[in-house]
């Protein structure tokens, strides 16, 4: 989708594929999409592909759920930096602990760190201030991506991949920063969050993947998105990753036979005769959801086939991995 | 194992649907709401997603803060007979949450210095749980109000189900923050009570946020102070509600490993609370019959009827779905243990992706059977 920013005329605006092989050359990816589409395995994939093109890379959960730990079948990675493969990493952002090494960097006195941190009212306060865990979690995303780390011993990234939360809270997060420096007039506050702001919404440092199923309101919630990425934060996205498109294993013709065998069926072959069906008729309706996708978002989605596997595991990111690579 | 869902809900007035992302959470909503509908009651549903999911699957094209009433030809068209009335709306958090400072403020400079406050008018929607809480307040309301026979919540989608139930007393401790106001208020006694460590407590706060930063959030805190008493009234109200009788919860869940995690924990939740609870809806089941032992006998059947090279097309096509369908009744066998007998409503992977109301009509056709 290239070109960013509100100037674009929105009914012109074109996905072009041209510019996404830079997706990977941006210092972070966003990764969203509606619940349950399968973002954390869009997001490992996408950190896989990286990874394999020889790019240091970081994957970062932010709801404290390790499902990138289950994915790669690893114990809870945390708040430690954890190298999950070769050149991947990963990470899950505890708010309370950005929120403390935040607190760390920036105060430097040691004595005015402890005066706050064995402070019951502070951390109080801290908890009820609306917003912080979204800005100090975007702040530590930032600092990931940042190629001058700010402690001495880390190491930088070249990519950090965020699996981030479903469309309308992820859209918040992204927000954050800019309400930050805007409601804080002044002061350390306002300044890094205003850097903050400004890598968000600069297309060469940061960008937006959208994750979806080719199913009616997934698709909607996709292009609505859109709209109001454009709307609020002046951003395009700069992929769409339809996740879970079933092989179209029978065609038309032999639908037809299967159809006119249920008649004939023998008790035993009714049930896999109906579930043949029910696998060329689900593989049509998302094709046609699929082709409304493409249309309304005039230009190309990479797709991720439906992996019949009861839960995937390392290889089967690594294909899908494969798969997005041939796509963006 | 069955249930139906007419019989959970047998003199209930408030069904709660809870539930993680993408489960289906607001598509049962609505189908139940649409069911009860049916059976002659005055149902409303609401959602406080604004992502417009709920307008998608009842035809509307937006809904509001006010109730809009889906209209009889739709039922008629999806060949439904519809004996009461249909309601749905969407709530609209910030509104409410200002709707209730307006109500518990002690006079109107309380107000609106509530109102006024950049904080508050920026990142109310971000305090934390206010989304849920706002929804259970207008379920409160309109409760109070009795203009229906049953109201049906969409809970608002959270990190996880436990989320919601939190919500009330994470907003009270929120609001309860009058002991802040002795700290942030400088030059009253406040300082006194926390002696010298708090000039020093000032600098490091001073450091981190800049100075204006830390008087707006001052303000913020003082005057949510005066609204504490009256809010937290009010929570308690809501909250009997919710574990009042004609209340119940309806757990949502995919048969999917991590959100049948989730239907456990919350399952466990509820109970501890002594919250009433109506069952689980399981959306999306695999449901492909069949042992794997019977695959030779499986080929030849099929061969009786196709040619050989579909018939072993669909047979393995079979056979991937049986392996979905196993994995699912595992997990789903797992989670009916735990349930100790507590109603569990299949509701199977249906051939048509449910978005309108004829699919919500397909649906009904298993959470009511």
């Amino acid at each position: 989708m290239g070109v960013k920013g509100r100037t674009v005329d929105q009914n012109a605006r074109a996905v072009s594929l041209a510019a996404v092989p830079g997706l990977l050359d941006k210092r972070m990816v966003f990764v969203t999409g509606k619940g349950g589409v399968g973002k954390t395995t869009a997001a490992a994939a996408l950190g896989l592909m990286a990874a394999r093109q020889g790019k240091r890379t970081i994957v970062c959960e932010v709801s404290q759920q390790e499902r990138m730990s289950r994915a790669f079948r690893r114990e809870g990675v945390g708040f430690e930096e954890t190298e999950l493969a070769p050149n991947l990493n990963a990470i899950s952002i505890d708010p309370q602990r950005a929120q403390e090494e935040y607190l760390r960097l920036q105060i430097r006195s040691k004595a005015l760190y402890s005066v706050l941190f064995s402070n019951r009212i502070f951390q109080y306060l801290a908890a009820a201030t609306p917003g912080l865990r979204e800005m100090v979690t975007m702040g530590k995303i930032w600092e990931l991506a940042q190629l001058e780390r700010r402690w001495v011993k880390a190491a930088p990234y070249d990519l950090v991949v965020v699996d981030a939360p479903a469309t309308g809270h992820g859209l918040g997060m992204l927000r954050t920063p800019r309400t930050f420096r805007d409601i804080a007039r002044a002061g350390p506050i306002r300044r890094q969050a205003d850097q903050i702001h400004a890598f968000i919404v600069d297309p060469k440092q940061t960008g937006v993947v959208v994750v979806a199923l080719p199913e009616e309101m997934p698709v909607n919630e996709t292009l609505d998105f859109r709209r109001m990425l454009d709307e609020e934060m002046g951003m395009d996205l700069d992929a769409i990753v339809v996740n879970g498109l079933y092989p179209e294993r029978f065609n038309g013709a032999e639908a037809e036979r299967i159809a006119d065998a249920q008649l004939a069926a023998v008790d035993g072959s009714a049930d896999a005769l109906r579930a043949a069906l029910s696998e060329h008729h689900r593989a049509r309706a998302q094709r046609v959801q699929l082709r409304r996708l493409r249309r309304e978002a005039k230009g190309e989605v990479a797709t991720l086939p439906f992996l019949f596997e009861p839960e995937l595991d390392f290889d089967d990111f690594e294909r899908l991995s494969r798969e997005l690579e041939k796509k963006l | 194992m069955s249930a139906a869902l007419d019989r959970i809900l047998r003199g209930k007035e408030i069904c709660v649907c809870a539930g993680a992302g993408g489960v289906g959470k607001t598509t049962t909503s609505a189908a139940i709401a649409m069911g009860m509908a049916a059976r002659g009651k005055r149902c409303a549903v609401l959602t406080i997603d604004p992502a417009k999911r709920l307008a998608n699957s009842l035809g509307l094209s937006e809904l509001g803060n006010e109730a809009t009433q889906v209209g009889a030809e739709r039922f008629a068209a999806a060949g439904l007979e519809m004996k009461g009335e249909l309601w749905a709306m969407m709530l609209d958090a910030k509104r409410t949450f200002d709707d209730l400072v307006e109500a518990y403020a002690p006079d109107t400079r309380s107000r609106d210095r509530i109102l006024e406050n950049r904080i508050y008018r920026e990142l109310s929607n971000a305090v934390a749980g206010s989304q849920e809480y706002m929804a259970m307040e207008k379920l409160y309301e309109l409760h109070a109000e009795g203009t229906y026979d049953l109201l049906v919540l969409d809970t608002p989608p959270t990190r996880n189900a436990l989320d919601f139930l939190d919500a009330p007393e994470r907003l009270s401790r929120f609001l309860d923050s009058r002991s802040l106001q002795f700290f942030l208020k400088p030059g009253r006694t406040g300082l006194k009570v926390f002696g010298r460590g708090t000039g020093l407590l000032f600098a490091a706060l001073k450091r981190v946020t800049g100075v204006d930063l830390l008087q707006d959030l001052s303000e913020f805190f003082q005057a949510f102070g005066d609204l504490a008493e009256g809010f937290n009234e009010r929570a308690v109200r809501v909250s009997k509600l919710l574990s009042d009788p004609r209340s119940t919860f309806v757990l949502v869940t995919s048969p999917q490993r991590d959100s049948i995690d989730e239907a456990v924990f919350f399952n466990r939740r509820l109970r501890e609370r002594n919250m009433p609870f109506g069952g689980v809806v399981v959306n999306r089941m695999h449901t492909e019959a069949g042992s794997r032992s019977s695959n030779g006998a499986l080929g030849d059947d099929l061969a009786s009827v196709l040619d050989e090279a579909l018939a072993q097309r669909v047979a393995r096509n079979f056979e991937d779905y049986r392996a979905l369908a196993e994995r699912d009744h595992e997990n789903v066998t797992r989670l009916a243990a735990e349930l100790k007998g507590e109603p569990l409503i299949i509701v199977p992977y249906l051939d048509d992706d449910v978005h309108d109301v004829a699919g919500l009509a397909v649906m009904n056709e298993h959470l009511f059977a």
